[in-house]
């Protein structure tokens, strides 16, 4: 990846060529992603691609078996996790369960030289932080799964780390307390300043909270972006199909000029889409995807930039928040997947109609062929 | 072959365990092994290879008949035990209700008393004068002392069956706790009778504990001492009886431990033999 | 259905009935005037438990079994964590082997495993003491100390470690904080199920003392007597009255343990 002059703000936490192995199976392999001072940064991927495998090695569980790790400009390679300046959350939260609230979230400070009372001091301050005001002697077993992960998340935060690490910390609760809790976790981190590290299935998770996202597959870093650069430029097929929907059209290259490749598939004709928006090598085959919110059933206005696209209108599901209409384009290719916020304005196509659907030139994206 | 940081972790730990077991148990295990293939005169240990203890110990008609015994009591114990627990495990899983806890313990109460004296019991019972030949005498049902009671076989297997039947129990009903009650539901709802239920589902599922139970008990069954000794008589001794004979009495040590190795190799082809059938039976499932 | 049920009720009661006829009988001959142990009964005396007290021989019996229950139960549970804590946190070269090997007297014969002490303790020129019943006993004791508490270790969720580790505490300190008291119960367990199993164990006792004898290998040898077997029956009934009032409070503190860790996983 190149340096480019966002990567010269300081780095916290610096992954140079990790690689990392569990009996012949590669669970991190090469990954360098640097990691700002004071972000919100998510690791995403489906699991088993590394990424808690990943934040265990920033953590100190697992050393990596070639590459350096720097944390605050040390390398912490052989550093125990004890002596790290990063603390976590877990994924089931590993509340100790013979000991109360109090002895929870104090537990990190009983190691150091405070006394008894400043740490209760500091237990309340943080528990008020939290939301579990006056929670001290509550018994573990008698809290819930939110309360259990803001016991955990305060327990992790009394130590003031410079990185604290969050291992799929919402994954247990369900939907509205999951909402709740990626809000209240965005403002605290903005709030105090410190560097979170989320590793997240979850792309809705990793897109609403997070400043930068790494996405991961099979140990490997795709893309490093910002959420809204994930979603609109996904550097990889499958960052492009991991995130939201997408449909894929295979296509031959004919032609390049310095500004545009053209190409042509089955289904779109010949086309030419701007270099910007390609991605990958250059090999002969590429896959040009669409997000099925870009289709329109009304023709834009765009001049040459709008192609369209005629089929039947096989299925349409109602899917909350949008439409999903399914369209069959008659040749041997796939479905096509049409999305629509409703908006009220005018009536649908019903399913059995032959339609026409509009798109530009602009929301095309093309991946090479791996 | 290099260590791993795990390789070292984990005998630090274990370093300590496996000295005391090579000390006490590999050691002893391995003397025994060479001393089945020495002779003793008297006293003195005659330290050159020789397989007679071996042949004297799988061709003498002694030594042959106590080995069929102690094989044959063993697997009747353990046969009878089993039939005698399933049901009363079944009972305590599938009727036990809020009590199951409860059921147990009352199982192993009589349990919780010396080993040798419950076995004594039983020489109580099954006596001349004992618990029931007086009491059937006082009954009228007989005039004489029953005698075939004690001092055999039979009584060995009465004995046993007794005191080993919670430890076939607890295996069984483990495997029965196990078996998805929803799967009995389904198996009524595809259309079986509580019987054919029985047969086709929690039969089959809780095999598992009854290898558990069968080796549990077939084990230290066949090396049993207390028992034949006290109940057994002359025609109800088995083989432990006369390992201990030949090593302490009789001075032929190297006989005793050709004996015992002869009686591990039997218990330990039939554990694996069982344990190999329940691996094969889990594969299916 | 129902006629099934009241089958099978009627066996698990002739079952019970079973059960507990051995058992039953100790308090009933004891509590009987008569030397001799058969029915009917003669009439009600005290006197088999009043002569417990004056047998010296029971007494040093009692305690010598006392000693090697607690020595070995302890000894066994010590080197019983040792090897639950490596089994179930590494996965190392040899492993396996080891663990089969320390649970390997589970399915050894006591007879053999007497025989094969004695051997080398003989060979070795070593002189039989309470110690060799002790290590004899430990040996024994081991693979139920090891099973009971390598359940115990198996069911400490790994993150816990971490957490300790995270938020600064070094491995002893994780150890002492986090790990023994989890562990807790299966400690206690252990030690409770080795003390109960060295006490009534026999034969090992019986080839592995000197002049010392212990408890079961003292009722042994009072079996043969007829004019003693009244007091070995008030003795058994003694045994069987302490043992329950153990083994009820070792149920009544397991299922406080079950009820505490219900409420551990409710609360999840």
């Amino acid at each position: 990846m190149k340096a480019t002059n966002e990567d010269l703000v300081h780095a916290i936490v610096s992954l140079n060529n990790i690689k990392k192995s569990f009996n012949d199976i590669v669970a991190v392999n090469d990954v360098s992603v640097q990691i700002r001072e004071g972000e919100f940064f998510s690791l995403l991927g489906p699991s088993g691609c590394g990424k808690t495998t990943l934040l265990r090695i920033i953590a100190g569980f697992e050393s990596p078996e070639t590459g350096d790790i720097l944390i605050n400009d040390k390398l912490v390679n052989s550093t125990p996790p004890n002596i790290r300046p990063t603390n976590m959350v877990f994924q089931n939260y590993a509340i100790f369960p013979h000991l109360n609230v109090q002895e929870n979230v104090g537990y990190g400070l009983q190691n150091t030289k405070l006394t008894s009372k400043s740490i209760k001091n500091k237990v309340d301050e943080i528990l008020d932080m939290v939301g579990l005001g006056g929670f001290n002697f509550r018994s573990s077993s008698a809290l819930s799964g939110g309360q259990k992960q803001r016991v955990a998340l305060a327990r992790a935060l009394i130590l003031k780390p410079r990185v604290l690490l969050l291992d799929e910390p919402l994954s247990a609760l369900d939907k509205n307390l999951r909402e709740q809790m990626q809000f209240e976790l965005r403002q605290l981190q903005k709030s105090i300043g410190i560097t979170f590290i989320l590793v997240t299935h979850d792309q809705t998770e990793a897109l609403t909270m997070s400043d930068r996202i790494g996405v991961m597959f099979d140990g490997i870093v795709d893309q490093v972006a910002t959420p809204e650069d994930i979603y609109t430029k996904p550097a990889t097929k499958r960052v492009a199909s991991f995130i939201g929907n997408m449909n894929f059209f295979r296509s031959n290259i004919l032609s390049s000029t310095a500004e545009s490749v053209r190409v042509e598939s089955d289904l779109l004709g010949v086309l030419d889409i701007d270099k910007v928006n390609i991605f990958g090598g250059s090999k002969a085959k590429v896959s040009i995807g669409i997000r099925p919110e870009k289709f329109k059933f009304k023709k834009p206005n765009g001049g040459k930039k709008v192609k369209s696209l005629a089929g039947k209108l096989i299925q349409k599901t109602f899917l909350g928040e949008n439409l999903l209409f399914s369209l069959d384009v008659g040749k041997k290719a796939n479905k096509v997947y049409i999305s629509l916020t409703p908006s009220g304005e005018g009536a649908y196509p019903k399913v059995g109609e032959n339609v026409t659907v509009y798109y530009s030139l602009n929301d095309l994206l093309a991946y090479f062929e791996v | 072959m290099n260590f791993s940081d795990q390789d070292k972790k984990g005998w630090r730990l274990l370093g300590l365990p496996f000295i005391f077991s090579v000390l006490l148990l590999a050691v002893p295990l391995a003397t025994m092994f060479a001393l089945s293939f020495w002779t003793q005169d008297y006293l003195v240990l005659k330290k050159t290879f020789t397989l007679a203890n071996y042949k004297e110990a799988w061709f003498e008609p002694v030594y042959q008949k106590l080995f069929n015994r102690s094989l044959i009591i063993s697997m009747t114990v353990t046969f009878l035990t089993i039939s005698f627990a399933f049901p009363v495990a079944y009972f305590i899983s599938f009727y036990g209700g809020r009590r199951k806890a409860l059921w147990l313990f009352f199982i192993t109460i009589p349990f919780w008393t010396s080993y040798l004296l419950r076995m004594f019991l039983w020489k109580v019972i099954l006596g001349y004068n004992g618990v029931l030949n007086s009491f059937f005498k006082w009954l009228g049902i007989i005039t004489e002392p029953l005698t075939f009671l004690l001092y055999n076989s039979n009584a060995v297997i009465i004995a046993l069956t007794h005191g080993w039947a919670p430890f076939a129990i607890l295996p069984i009903f483990v495997s029965l706790e196990k078996i998805d009650r929803s799967l009995l539901e389904a198996s009524k709802d595809l259309g079986d009778s509580s019987f054919q239920q029985f047969f086709r589902i929690i039969l089959p599922l809780s095999i598992p504990g009854l290898i558990g139970a069968t080796l549990i008990i077939f084990i230290p069954t066949i090396g049993d001492y207390i028992t034949p000794k006290l109940v057994g008589g002359p025609d109800g001794l088995m083989i432990a009886n006369m390992i201990q004979v030949q090593f302490s009495k009789a001075n032929n040590a190297p006989l005793s431990a050709a004996l015992s190795v002869s009686s591990l190799l039997i218990v330990g082809l039939i554990s694996i033999i069982f344990v190999f059938l329940n691996k094969k039976h889990l594969r299916t499932f | 259905m129902y006629k099934t049920n009241k089958l099978l009720k009627i066996f698990v009661i002739g079952f019970l009935i079973f059960l507990y006829a051995p058992a039953v009988l100790l308090p009933i001959f004891s509590f009987n005037s008569s030397q001799v142990i058969s029915f009917p009964l003669s009439g009600f005396s005290t006197k088999w438990f009043g002569q417990l007290l004056n047998e010296d021989t029971l007494h040093d019996a009692l305690l010598n079994s006392l000693i090697i229950a607690v020595l070995s139960s302890a000894l066994a549970t010590m080197l019983g964590t040792l090897t639950a804590r490596a089994a179930s946190r590494y996965k190392f070269f040899g492993q396996k082997v080891t663990m089969g090997f320390i649970l390997l007297p589970l399915i050894l014969p006591e007879i053999i495993l007497g025989v094969c002490l004695l051997t080398v303790l003989i060979q070795l020129g070593l002189n039989l003491s309470l110690w060799t019943v002790v290590l004899g006993h430990t040996l024994l004791i081991l693979p139920f100390a090891t099973l009971i508490l390598l359940s115990a270790f198996n069911n400490l969720n790994i993150s816990l470690e971490e957490a300790s580790l995270d938020l600064g505490m070094n491995a002893w300190q994780t150890f002492y904080k986090i790990i023994l008291p989890m562990v807790t119960p299966g400690l206690i367990s252990s030690l409770l199920i080795g003390f109960v199993i060295s006490l009534d164990e026999f034969i090992i006792a019986f080839f592995l003392t000197g002049v010392d004898p212990t408890l079961p290998v003292y009722i042994w040898s009072q079996l043969r007597f007829p004019a003693k077997l009244p007091s070995t029956m008030a003795l058994g009934t003694i045994l069987l009255i302490v043992s329950l009032i153990l083994v009820s409070f070792f149920e009544y503190y397991r299922r406080r343990i079950e009820k505490y860790s219900q409420a551990l996983t409710r609360g999840k």
